[in-house]
């Protein structure tokens, strides 16, 4: 099945003459929930901002469902929601009028069921009728939600949409996207919470300083998280890894006062019952372990840091 | 270019109900400084100068009085309408939104030109108490209110976009649409001035707005009519032009 975003060598220099975006390449597959995951600054919103319209490219191409977003706009743009980083709602009107003038915005017919539903469904029904300004910040967030659901997107591009929100808030917008999600739409999101990306996602982005750095499968990436260390701190030192023991995933730290046994938690077998056994044979003695797992923090710190 | 109606009416219902909400000031503060002027001008210099051209003088200067009105709340309004979501950033969605940049200036400038026009009714309403007047064009009337409307809140619409503070937005009603307002013949006939103070006054586009207004209540004018309705239309267009350019390059809008 052909993307449904299909993103080819899109760069962005903005006015001041910084370069955000790097020719990135990116599909995102229909149906799927895709977490682009980048520090601050990356270019996560300004990649965004372009598929959505807000920015312009400085050069690539995007097509939303077949439709380029420059030439066929109307087609690309009718089909997705965007719910924004910021916080930037209207004040004096109703949260019912604003959640109706996105729908009219996008050119769908009145439905007053949808909108309801919609309300109901982000615990907004009891503020239909009270002025966006009198709302808290989660309030809001609920609010920029419900707008951009109001037109029956079938993208949604959620950017940091659970900064500054509370558990039960986080709660209810993820049952949202899974029943999006259920109802074949393809859901995008930018987060700084890799647990986040780790529970939502189908397929994990990382993009660091306007270049996407890895997509991955979250299951693969899941795989590579599986992966267990086992160190062990030596009586002595060794000056290499010895003989007997090349056929384990062994490295040396702290100037060889340190072995490092790289292992696999989710293999039949960890084999560190035989690298044991095979360690004391080769007469290398250790006072101390611990075991360490590499987290989908690490890996993403480590892919920032090697590009630095 | 325009085929989301949907859109279009959306806007245009928003930037209505905007107004709605402040109504008693939007229709109260007019109202009020228009007497005012009724007071100071026609009373005071009215009794000095009792008519001009063959009109007296307080109904000389209604048409003159309703187009300061026209021209300050047509760019106060869409330059307004279009500069707030810009500044709260709300613009996001209308950028999002699958609306051409025909549809955005045809909900904006079609809501603030709308208000002006009833604006203007309504003070063409109060003068009327002040003084007798009557209208020998009434259609003309209409459409040089319309045509005007429309082109100063398409002016409105550009300074909303150029501005990037609230200082800007004021600068150019407070710095160049109420000085050719005055100078533009609001209290006097231009064939008053002096020869070259006459031809000066000619390059002021609003002297025609005004000229052409006029005539249309009392058949008289500084300027042959189908002149003011040429160079009304010649404002328009350039307006027009404006916004194309502005829309093309994505100039303020678009990063
Ligand atoms: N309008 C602009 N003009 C100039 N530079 C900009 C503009 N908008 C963004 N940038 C710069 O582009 C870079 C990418 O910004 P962007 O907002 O896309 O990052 P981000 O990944 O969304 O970051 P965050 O996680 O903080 O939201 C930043 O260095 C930012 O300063
Ligand atoms: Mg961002």
């Amino acid at each position: 099945m052909p993307p449904v975003i299909a993103i080819q060598g899109l760069s962005k220099t903005y006015a001041s003459g910084f370069q955000a975006l790097k020719s990135i390449d990116l599909d995102i597959r229909r149906g799927e929930i895709f977490a682009l995951l980048g520090p601050n600054g990356a270019g996560k919103t300004t990649l965004i901002s372009i598929v959505c319209g807000i920015v312009r490219a400085s050069s690539g191409s995007v097509t939303v469902d077949g439709h380029d977003i420059v030439s066929d706009f109307r087609a690309a743009r009718g089909l997705i929601g965007l719910v924004p980083q910021e916080l930037t709602t209207d004040a004096f009107e109703t949260v019912w009028d604003t959640v109706s003038f996105s729908r009219g915005l996008f050119g769908k017919p009145r439905n007053p069921e949808h909108i309801e539903k919609v309300l109901r469904d982000l615990s907004l029904w009891s503020k239909k009728d009270s002025k966006i300004m009198t709302l808290s910040g989660g309030m809001k967030r609920r609010v920029l939600i419900a707008k951009a659901l109001s037109h029956e997107p079938r993208i949604l591009f959620l950017d940091e949409p659970t900064a500054g929100v509370d558990v039960e808030l986080r709660k209810d917008m993820w049952e949202v996207v899974r029943a999006l999600r259920a109802s074949g739409v393809t859901i995008i999101l930018t987060t700084h919470y890799i647990e986040e990306a780790e529970q939502m996602a189908d397929r994990i982005g990382v993009i660091n300083k306007g270049e996407i750095v890895l997509v991955e499968e979250k299951a693969t990436l899941m795989r590579e998280l599986g992966r267990k260390q086992l160190a062990l701190q030596l009586n002595g030192r060794l000056h290499a890894v010895p003989e007997a023991l090349q056929p384990y995933d062994l490295t040396l730290a702290e100037e060889g006062a340190t072995l490092v046994y790289t292992y696999d938690t989710q293999g039949d077998r960890t084999g560190i019952t035989g690298f044991l056994q095979d360690l004391s044979r080769a007469g290398i003695e250790f006072h101390d372990l611990q075991t360490t797992q590499r987290s989908l923090e690490d890996i993403f710190v480590d892919l920032v840091r090697q590009r630095r | 270019m325009i085929s989301n109606l949907r859109a279009v009416r959306a806007i245009y219902v928003f930037e209505m109900a905007r107004a709605g909400r402040t109504l008693l000031q939007s229709i109260v503060s007019p109202v009020l400084s228009t007497s005012l002027y009724f007071v100071v001008f026609g009373a005071a210099i009215g009794s000095r100068i009792t008519e001009i051209d063959g009109v007296p003088y307080g109904a000389f200067i209604v048409p003159g009085l309703i187009m300061l009105l026209l021209l300050t709340q047509s760019v106060a309004n869409a330059s307004f309408g279009i500069y707030f979501p810009r500044f709260t950033g709300t613009i996001y969605e209308l950028l999002s939104a699958p609306v051409s940049y025909g549809e955005i200036v045809l909900g904006y400038v079609g809501a603030a030109a709308t208000k002006s026009v009833i604006l203007g009714l309504i003070v063409l309403a109060t003068a009327a108490l002040f003084v007798p007047l009557q209208i020998e064009h009434p259609v003309w009337m209409l459409v040089f209110l319309v045509l005007t409307a429309v082109t100063f809140s398409l002016l409105g619409f550009i300074i909303g976009i150029w501005a990037d503070g609230f200082e800007k937005l004021q600068l150019v009603p407070l710095l160049v649409i109420t000085p050719l307002t005055f100078l533009g013949g609001t209290f006097y006939s231009v064939s008053v001035l002096p020869p070259l103070w006459q031809k000066l006054a000619l390059l002021n586009p609003v002297v025609y707005l005004i000229s052409g207004f006029r005539w249309s209540f009392f058949g008289t004018s500084d300027v042959n009519i189908g002149v003011s309705l040429a160079m009304t239309l010649v404002v328009l267009g350039l307006c027009v032009v404006g916004i194309a350019w502005i829309f093309r390059t994505g100039y303020r809008l678009k990063a």
